[in-house]
């Protein structure tokens, strides 16, 4: 019955999304007032409809109902409970279903949350998130039906994949389908702004909070899962430049450049054809990476099973969507005007550098992509891009982001003074310098490159310290005062403050991850010791362990520094009866400066002991902690819109009382 | 002219919409014409290290045999691996490996690792060899016929199903192939 429910409810809630998509743009064509109004309910509608599927699907999980196929294809009695819930999104029709559950979460924020709901422009925006949500429902029901049932159904199920029955991997997709579906609020605002001809201060006010909650998601789920990688796939890597992390990684690029235009478009009214064109750009970016990969077009280890009706089915959606806005930006976006002017050097300046570097960045990104399927269709060669093309493009953009990050974030508005804002500024040069010899000192011989970046990692986060410290007058003030004055700064200020900082922290994580590791390698036997970033690892036990859908062979090591015990870590090798696959748990023993990283191999069949794999990567905590520093500076500053809603009716009144 | 500017992005997404629709149609892991049924191209690859012998390709003579390529890099060939270790144990074919682009020791680590499925394993660490193959990315996997003709190619991980439906299959009618000649 379940399923069955499922379907029904998911069948209706495509016929309330296109109410949503559809009524209210005819509504504001006839300028009749309550066939608007109609869509704020259809979103709410489609919400609860879409939920409903979405809990259904999940009862068929936890209940391991295998005559529904998407369970008999994902999921085995023996799987752990929470990975039960966590396969609903682990394969191709689950995750569509949550895709459309956050678009009609969002669909019913905008209903709820929005700054004027129920003015023109979001009723307008909730018809074009309507539209969207409408055609994905269709293609779930259509192309990807999660409620299939299969008969007679089979005793057990396949299991989820192994690789993927991990809680980082668990909690990955909801983030990352949050930020890319997210920006289709900044996406629908921006073809409503430009359909009404209001691309303003206000518009820009109310998708602000919308696009800065997508940004900082995106921005979790990419760390979730690159440091899902980290620990899983048992070498290291963070990153490796694939398709579906490229295609998770562009949108984050654009978006990152959108949040800074459209500030620029709150502030001074001007660059709003630009930051349209990037909300256009953002969302398309995020389609077109998300669905890519389903349609078979690009391979990647990440692909789910291709099918050729899908693919013709999303190069449908895409057409749709992406061309279409284009359309109603090529015909009205002339119609938009600036309201003022700024002056070569001026923070708007130093944010269309930002923006110009950023979309580059991302331009690189997209080549290093798609060039391979370029190739093919022109020459019919097939050719795989890998990371040096990236770093090669990729870092030097970076690095030019970095140079001036700190002067352009302090300059002020309109006109501002390059020379003074640097020599405000200057301990953080020296700072950079100094950073920079220490680190190419230290990791002598590797590249010099990396003590580079990380000079410029610490001159963007001193610079953006010392701003601070200069507005809070830490050093001509008493403390108490200094603490005042930071208590009573602008959210958003704070709110860039920290996501700087954080970036700042990103990069010395990557490139001390990247560019400094060490490894060792050696067969070891009980008691053998190998040495790892000034440790030694000894290893104490290796033992024979038994989970609940696994069996694994566990090595207990002993961390030494001078002899001395500091801490004992376990690596194990699991293998997964079910799918027959083997995956690797690392040891790892995290700390400030840097974590040790054990993998255990194979003993090796002449019986010489075990192979194990010794890693150092410095500095890779950084890279975590300085994901949720942004994160939280894009929390701070998006909660800047709703201080400022509750504060804007008493303002208009003063505003009032003064006229 | 600022208006035709606007019609920019518009036409630049018409094109790329064109190269989507082109690459819809096309198979992913279809073989490239060009080798099929050709020559294997003739290499002599030293071992990986630790290892006694190398992998060249007077070693396949007169033998049906699946070369694989791999590297330790490779996130698939963690998911193909498994699969590789049962055919070895299970089957009687031969496995050649051609580890590629993997410098400094990385073959060697893998095996121990996860296994050594081969019986030939060579060090391909420029990966000169694997552009004579043509080939585009790890795993991917060749099948030769007694005659040393390339007559199969796999892109992507192997697995159970594919082993089963697609590789087992050839392999047993290449060698029927070889005895009737």
């Amino acid at each position: 019955m379940t399923a069955e429910l499922g379907q029904f409810a998911l069948i209706l809630a495509m016929m309330t999304a296109t109410i949503q998509g559809v009524f209210p743009l005819v509504g504001a064509a006839r300028g009749d007032a309550a066939l608007s109004a109609l869509g704020r309910s259809a979103a709410i509608a489609s919400l609860t409809l879409v939920a409903a599927a979405f809990a259904c699907l999940m009862i068929a999980h936890a209940t391991s109902d295998f005559s529904v196929l998407n369970v008999v294809e994902n999921s085995h009695t023996a799987k752990p409970f929470a990975y039960k819930l966590s396969g609903v999104w682990g394969n191709h029709e689950g995750s569509m279903l949550l895709w459309a559950l956050i678009l009609s979460l969002y669909g019913g924020a905008v209903a709820v949350f929005a700054r004027g709901a129920g003015n023109a422009l979001t009723a307008t925006a909730l018809a074009v998130q309507g539209l969207v949500a409408a055609f994905f429902i269709a293609f779930i029901l259509f192309t990807s039906n999660p409620f299939a049932r299969v008969f007679p159904a089979p005793p057990d199920g396949a299991d989820l994949n192994p690789l993927l029955q991990d809680p980082g991997l668990a909690l990955h997709p909801p983030f990352l389908y949050l930020g890319y579906v997210g920006f289709s609020v900044t996406f629908a605002y921006a073809v409503a702004g430009l359909l009404r001809g209001r691309i303003d201060a206000e518009w820009a006010r109310t998708v602000r909070p919308f696009a800065l909650a997508a940004w900082v998601f995106l921005t979790i789920g990419i760390a979730l899962g690159s440091w899902w990688a980290y620990y899983e796939l048992g070498w290291g890597g963070f990153w490796a430049w694939d398709p579906v992390e490229n295609a998770s990684f562009m949108p984050w690029l654009a978006g990152t450049a959108f949040l800074h235009s459209v500030r620029v478009v709150e502030k001074r009214e001007t660059l709003k054809i630009w930051t349209v064109l990037l909300a256009i750009l953002t969302f398309s970016l995020s389609l077109i990476g998300a669905f890519l990969v389903r349609s078979g077009i690009l391979t990647s280890v990440h692909a789910f099973a291709v099918d050729p009706a899908r693919g013709v089915f999303i190069l449908a959606i895409l057409a749709i969507a992406i061309g279409g806005s284009l359309t109603v930006f090529a015909l009205r976006a002339s119609l938009l005007t600036s309201e003022s002017t700024f002056r070569a050097v001026s923070r708007e300046s130093a944010i269309l550098i930002n923006n110009v570097l950023l979309v580059t960045a991302c331009g690189a990104v997209f080549i290093g992509t798609f060039y391979p399927l370029f190739v093919d269709i022109v020459s019919g060669e097939r050719l795989s891009v890998g990371p040096p093309f990236f770093n090669a493009t990729f870092m030097p953009v970076m690095a030019a982001m970095f140079l001036i990050l700190g002067p352009g974030a302090a300059l002020a508005w309109k006109k501002g003074d390059l020379r003074s804002t640097i020599s405000r500024i200057a301990p953080a040069v020296l700072a950079g310098v100094a950073a920079m010899s220490i680190a190419a000192w230290m990791t002598w011989p590797k590249t010099i490159a990396a003590a580079f970046g990380a000079g410029l990692a610490v001159w963007a986060l001193a610079a953006t310290l010392a701003d601070l410290a200069i507005r809070m007058k830490l050093r001509s003030s008493p403390l108490k005062e200094s603490l005042a004055r930071l208590s009573r700064m602008p959210r958003s200020y704070l709110g860039m403050t920290l996501a700087h900082s954080g970036l700042a922290i990103v990069a010395l994580g990557v490139i001390g991850a990247g560019a400094w590791r060490t490894e060792e390698v050696r067969l070891m036997n009980k008691g053998d010791v190998i040495a790892v970033g000034g440790y030694e690892a000894r290893l104490a036990d290796v033992v024979e362990a038994e989970g609940p859908n696994y069996t694994s062979e566990a090595a207990i090591f002993d961390i030494e520094r001078n002899g001395v015990v500091v801490r004992t870590i376990m690596a194990e090798r699991r293998f997964y009866p079910v799918r027959g696959m083997q995956t690797t748990e690392a040891a790892i023993w995290t700390t400030l400066a840097g974590d040790v990283y054990l993998t255990l191999g194979e003993r090796s069949p002449n019986g010489a002991g075990h192979a194990v794999r010794a890693f150092h990567h410095p500095l890779v905590l950084w890279m975590w902690f300085g994901a949720g520093v942004i994160a939280l500076g894009g929390t701070v500053a998006a909660w800047e819109g709703v201080h400022a809603r509750k504060k804007a009716p008493r303002a208009a009144e003063i505003a009032g009382a003064a006229a | 002219m600022k208006r035709l500017v606007l019609f920019a992005p518009l036409i630049l997404f018409a094109l790329l919409g064109v190269y989507f629709a082109i690459g819809l149609q096309r198979d992913p892991s279809r073989i490239p014409s060009v080798l099929i049924d050709r020559p294997l191209p003739a290499f002599d690859l030293p071992p990986i290290e630790g290892a006694e012998k190398g992998f060249a390709s007077s070693d396949l003579e007169g033998r049906v045999a699946l070369i694989n390529i791999f590297g330790s890099w490779c996130a698939s060939c963690l998911i193909e691996h498994p699969v590789l270790m049962e055919i070895s144990r299970t089957e009687d074919v031969l496995l050649a490996g051609l580890d590629w682009k993997d410098p400094n020791g990385g073959g060697r680590r893998w095996l121990d690792l996860h296994g050594n499925p081969y019986d030939f394993v060579g060090d391909d660490a420029d990966g000169r060899v694997a552009i004579d193959f043509g080939v585009t990315g790890a795993p991917e996997t060749f099948i030769v016929d007694r005659n040393g003709r390339i007559r199969h190619k796999h892109v992507g991980p192997i697995t159970m199903r594919v082993w089963r439906t697609e590789l087992r299959p050839l392999i047993q009618m290449l060698e029927r192939e070889g005895e009737g000649a």
